[in-house]
């Protein structure tokens, strides 16, 4: 057995990356063309970013799909937390079989079944569809996701310092808050991201859960792909593309900053 | 366990409300979706009859039982219909998909894994960046490139490799382009946490034993990557059964998907009770791989713990 990587495996790492990225980048690429023509290039322009600005439908969509995915995610972080306390710290309970079934179905629900099924909820109990019923279900399916990224964390976790604050008389509560969360908050945070990023993406859920007013910006997006390519669209996927981005390489060298500064407190208050 | 000892009110509360959310808002629409599929359409506000009228006590109650039927299950069972047909290519598809999956995959999460450990956090980041950007972005992508006046055709052309433009977009080769595309880091991500696990003194053992490389791989490496490759392979397969995005903007007017029809038969013919009988039988078909995955789930969190 050779250490380290042989031409074989170094081949399928750059194939799979040129895979994964190269679509994106002709994308990108493609959304400075001057020409309206999408597969013909006739020079780099920014134009098609400006012609954005001027287009409000786009503009409204995204703002409504903005708050959507904040909101949205707030609560599901809250709730996929607690979710994954309750499936990592509390032992059995009645219906614990039940409940991890309902966080871990989510997670491979075809959309169009989650979707067709919340529109039928609200439908049933009355409740006008719109931004309301998109965020509500936005919550429920994005959770689910939470719960999971955070109970990874809690079942590698060492439960040593939620003993001993326990046993020092500490209440659960305030355990919680100033020994369990700080650990696990880099977990909570991605789970926050993830939830973010989801809503943000989400097309089939949100088409049967909304109502008048509150058209999504992927809505948007796909009502005009159906019809072909355009250099507008490019620029939008853009946009999204470089937001994404950003807030995730952000995240992930503040997480892992973090964790080094965790790491070296605890170093040195082992040495005292 | 830590907290167990600690039984209050704090307990349950932190399990009884998102139990609650999830059975209101998860389960109950299930119960919903279900009813609605025994009743008909019909127009008016709600568009299905019958309706549950609770003022009317016992009658109103038995009045809807006898309305419901299984009629909109006979239609969509009807070989005439294209239902039956849909279920068949998508899990066909679905299951094609897993495998060019795992073929595309396990290749890259092997190297993954082997790659120097100072680098394997930057490469997991490559593999979920992708992930992170839309979904939709990314299969629309693949409408440019895959165009017969695409990119890929004006490359092999300019080439000289093919002379007229290749027929790919609008066909199920799209289709399959697409789902292994969008899917991938779905694939990689559980098979590099089972190739990352593995002990590699077992394999210098077998190589000091003489066991050949491809021999060490089938009978040590591939065996212990399995709970891996079941979970990839679950994690793919399930929602690609009933994709819709997908194989509407890359497929053409023949590739025939459940997700496609129920979406139609919602959206285009209005049947919000026959798209709730095509949503049952799907579920239906998928409740077994649903179950699968959920116990390897658990069993990964017991071994955790």
């Amino acid at each position: 057995m050779k250490k380290g990587l042989s031409w074989f495996n170094v081949t399928s790492i750059v194939l799979g990356f040129a895979f994964l990225y190269i679509p994106i980048l002709l994308l990108v690429i493609y959304s400075f063309n001057a020409s309206r023509l999408v597969t013909v290039w006739a020079g780099f322009s920014t134009q098609w970013y400006w012609a954005l600005l001027e287009n409000e439908q786009l503009i409204d969509a995204a703002w409504v799909t903005l708050r959507i995915a904040f909101f949205s995610s707030l609560v599901a972080t809250v709730l996929g937390t607690m979710a994954a306390l309750a499936m990592t710290r509390y032992g059995r309970f009645p219906g614990r079989t039940l409940f991890s079934g309902m966080i871990y179905a989510p997670l491979v629900m075809p959309e169009v079944i989650t979707g067709l099924s919340m529109l039928l909820l609200f439908v049933a109990v009355n409740f006008d569809r719109g931004f309301w019923t998109v965020l509500l279900a936005h919550i429920t399916f994005t959770m689910c996701f939470v719960a999971v990224v955070v109970q990874s964390r809690l079942v590698t976790f060492d439960r040593a310092l939620e003993e001993a604050a326990l046993d020092l008389g500490c209440p659960p509560f305030k355990t919680f808050f100033k020994i369990t969360l700080p650990l696990i908050l880099p977990a909570v945070v991605s789970g926050f991201m993830l939830a973010f990023t989801l809503s943000l993406d989400d097309l089939v859920i949100a088409s049967f859960t909304t109502g008048p007013g509150a058209t999504t910006l992927p809505m948007r997006i796909y009502s005009q792909v159906r019809l072909g390519v355009t250099p507008e669209i490019n620029a939008v996927c853009t946009i999204l593309i470089a937001m994404v981005t950003v807030v995730v390489i952000i995240a992930s060298v503040m997480t892992k900053r973090a964790e080094n500064m965790r790491q070296a407190e605890e170093r040195a208050a082992m040495m005292q | 366990m830590a907290m167990a000892g600690e039984k209050g009110r704090g307990r349950w509360f932190v399990i009884a409300v998102p139990y609650l959310w999830l059975l209101a808002l998860f389960l109950a629409p299930f119960l919903i979706v279900f009813k609605i599929s025994l009743s008909q359409d019909v127009v008016a506000q709600p568009p299905y009859a019958p309706t549950l009228d609770l003022a009317q006590g016992w009658a109103g109650f038995t009045e809807f039982l006898s309305g419901l039927s299984f009629a909109n299950y006979g239609y969509v069972l009807d070989f005439s219909n294209e239902f039956l047909e849909a279920y068949g290519s998508s899990l066909v598809i679905a299951s094609i998909s897993t495998v060019l999956l795992l073929l595309v995959g396990y290749p890259i999460a092997y190297g993954m894994a082997r790659a120097p450990r100072s680098i394997q956090p930057t490469l997991l980041m490559l593999v979920i960046l992708p992930f992170w950007t839309s979904f939709l972005i990314r299969v629309y992508a693949w409408i440019g490139i895959l165009s017969p006046e695409g990119l890929l055709n004006q490359g092999l052309m300019a080439l000289g490799v093919i002379d007229t433009p290749l027929e790919i977009l609008n066909t199920n080769l799209a289709v399959y382009i697409g789902i292994v595309y969008s899917y991938l880091p779905f694939m990689v991500l559980p098979l590099y946490a089972a190739l990352e696990k593995l002990d590699l003194t077992l394999l210098e053992a077998a190589a000091d034993l003489g066991c050949p490389p491809s021999k060490a791989f089938w009978t040590i490496t591939f065996p212990l990557s399995l709970p891996g490759v079941a979970a990839g392979a679950l994690l793919c397969f399930i929602p690609a059964v009933g994709e819709f995005v997908i194989p509407d903007l890359l497929g053409g007017s023949d590739t025939l998907m459940i997700g496609k029809s129920l979406w139609t038969e919602f959206t285009v013919n209005r049947s919000w009770t026959v798209s709730s009988a095509v949503a049952v039988l799907l579920l239906l078909v998928l409740v077994v791989p649903i179950v699968i995955y959920q116990n390897i789930q658990q069993r990964e969190l017991e071994a955790g713990k």
